[in-house]
């Protein structure tokens, strides 16, 4: 599935809750059953200090992927955690550094992608692709 | 208790004049409970900005022209409402800011270089990052030492530990007036006299009393207050400090520019009076006309009964609350204001904070500017509710209800 594939995916199930109390209780349960980082790896260097809340990134690459899990302090971060990683992780380091994340807009979750929400996602997103140009580079 | 808040406070007819209050988000009727951060504005001060704008505007002090007459009596007019509201004895010891950030900066700045090596300032463990940071700059810049007046587990300062702080090297006390985060209203006329009795300044932060309480200058005699318009229900960009005359007088300027001069010439410049010293620049006119017209809207309020109705408004909200498993609030001074803030043991506040949004619910969450505050109570942050006079039992009705399913959704 290509990276488009899967925003694409994400968009149609999203599609069937025009509520948005149900579109959060998804997005929680999402952030409930989603495994994420290994509590080893949740040291300060992969912290990134949202002013609402905390978020834990950690990248990797391997065969020429890249490699994400990440955690949060927040459940409703942790589940749109979740589905940045679904369409982020395993793509290459070029697919994922030019990538554009439409589905988050599109599926109307986009004020938590913005610079004022401070709840470290955009940081995130930003260390992401950072790592995956790195990656690109090398 | 429903009867009793609805009787002594006509609430519906004080709505009416907030027209940002009838407005739906998400489909369903706002509830505004973000007061704290900043407050609605009544139509009348929203006429004012609008008639500033379409047929007022001219820069002030130094025109010749009937525009620049007008909005110079209209600006000076707003100082004296002000001066009056807050009973100071001198309209020139009102002087015009940015907000209590830029009045704090400006004692900070310019009573700072009245300090030396090795004086002590003393602020309080519940202050705004506002009035830490400007005097953390302060002693970086002048090696003068700051110390924190600590408080208790119910969100009250040690009044004890106070008085061991305060010595014959005390240059000045700032602390907060009301706690933004806990709603803790301080024992000041206190803390003003000891701090008198050791020779010390006292500037207090008025951000989140103003709104709230009668202030009186003379009655409190501290020797600076500051506040911002946007919280007292006047515009944002502009505040006021409050600063003794004779205190006023000895400060060096904060910032150079017009106004704030008598004459220049490249040799030697002398500055301008008060408040004109401390007002560099083209200020904030619509700002500071349309604040005085927030205090005018004031004038018609009956203060006391505020107070009284504000108080219930948060009692009532604090033992709804309470009835919801895992709810602490934060925050438990005898003394306090209609500040609720809470969290709900295993819920992280940022999710509450959202899902009341998405129910229509204005709430503040996280550290509100106060992560000492935070790390004492060792939490991430708390889910705010602040009130204003115009909120009602139906909207904390309203919060009780999205705040129990927000939490049954979480768990």
């Amino acid at each position: 599935m290509t990276l488009e594939e899967k925003q694409q995916d994400i968009i149609d199930e999203f599609a069937i809750y025009d509520d948005w109390m149900d579109k959060y209780e998804y997005i929680i349960e999402l952030g409930k059953d989603l495994p994420m980082i290994d509590e080893a790896k949740k040291t300060d260097d992969r912290l990134i200090e949202g002013c609402q809340s905390r978020v834990w990134l950690a990248t990797d690459v391997q065969d020429g992927k890249m490699r994400f899990t990440a955690d949060s302090d927040a459940i409703i971060t942790k589940g749109i955690i979740g589905l940045l990683i679904r369409v982020l992780d395993g793509e290459t380091p070029k697919s994922v550094a030019t990538s554009d994340l439409h589905f988050i807009g599109d599926i109307g979750l986009q004020e938590h992608l913005s610079p004022t929400r401070a709840n470290g996602l955009l940081s995130m997103v930003k260390k992401m692709k950072l790592s995956a140009l790195k990656a690109a580079a090398e | 208790m429903a009867e009793d808040i609805a009787y002594q406070f006509d609430v519906e007819s004080i709505r009416k004049q907030f027209p940002t209050l009838s407005q739906e988000v998400y489909g369903k009727q706002l509830v505004y409970l973000d007061n704290g951060a900043t407050a609605q504005k009544p139509k009348t001060v929203i006429d004012a900005i609008e008639r500033y704008y379409e047929v007022e505007n001219a820069n002030i002090h130094r025109g010749v022209h009937f525009l620049s007459q007008q909005a110079t009596d209209k600006y000076e007019e707003a100082r004296r409402v002000i001066q009056r509201y807050i009973n100071a004895p001198l309209e020139e010891e009102v002087l015009f800011t940015t907000g209590t950030t830029g009045g704090i900066n400006l004692v900070a700045y310019s009573y700072g270089e009245l300090l030396s090596e090795g004086d002590e300032i003393i602020i309080s463990a519940m202050e705004h990052h506002s009035n830490i940071v400007p005097w953390q700059m302060l002693c970086e810049r002048k090696g003068c030492i700051l110390n924190v007046i600590p408080m208790n587990e119910s969100g009250e300062l040690i009044m004890d530990e106070y008085r061991k702080l305060l010595s014959s090297k005390t240059k000045l006390v700032a602390v907060t007036h009301i706690s933004n985060t806990l709603g803790t209203i301080n024992p000041v006329k206190e803390i003003i006299r000891l701090a008198h009795d050791s020779g010390a300044v006292v500037l207090l932060d008025g951000a989140q009393s103003i709104q709230h309480m009668p202030v009186d200058m003379q009655a409190l005699d501290c020797d600076f207050y500051t506040f911002s318009g946007h919280k007292v229900f006047g515009p944002t960009g502009v505040g006021v400090l409050y600063g003794k005359k004779e205190l006023l007088d000895r400060m060096p300027p904060y910032q150079g520019g017009g106004d704030m001069i008598e004459k220049v010439t490249f040799e030697k410049t002398t500055y301008n009076g008060l408040p004109h010293k401390f007002e560099a620049g083209t200020p904030h006119i619509a700002g500071g006309i349309c604040l005085g017209e927030a205090f005018r809207f004031l004038e018609t309020m009956d203060l006391e009964g505020i107070q009284h109705y504000e108080k219930e408004l948060a009692s009532y909200a604090e033992s709804e609350l309470l009835q919801i498993e895992g709810l602490r609030i934060i925050g438990t001074a005898a003394k306090k204001t209609s500040v609720v803030s809470f969290v709900i043991d295993g819920l992280h506040p940022f999710d509450i904070g959202t899902l009341l949004d998405k129910q229509g619910i204005a709430v503040r969450t996280g550290h509100h500017c106060t992560q000492p505050i935070m790390d004492f109570y060792g939490i991430p942050g708390t889910v705010r509710a602040s009130f204003a006079f115009y909120n009602t039992k139906e909207e904390v009705d309203a919060l009780v209800r999205a705040v129990k399913r927000s939490a049954e959704m979480l768990r």
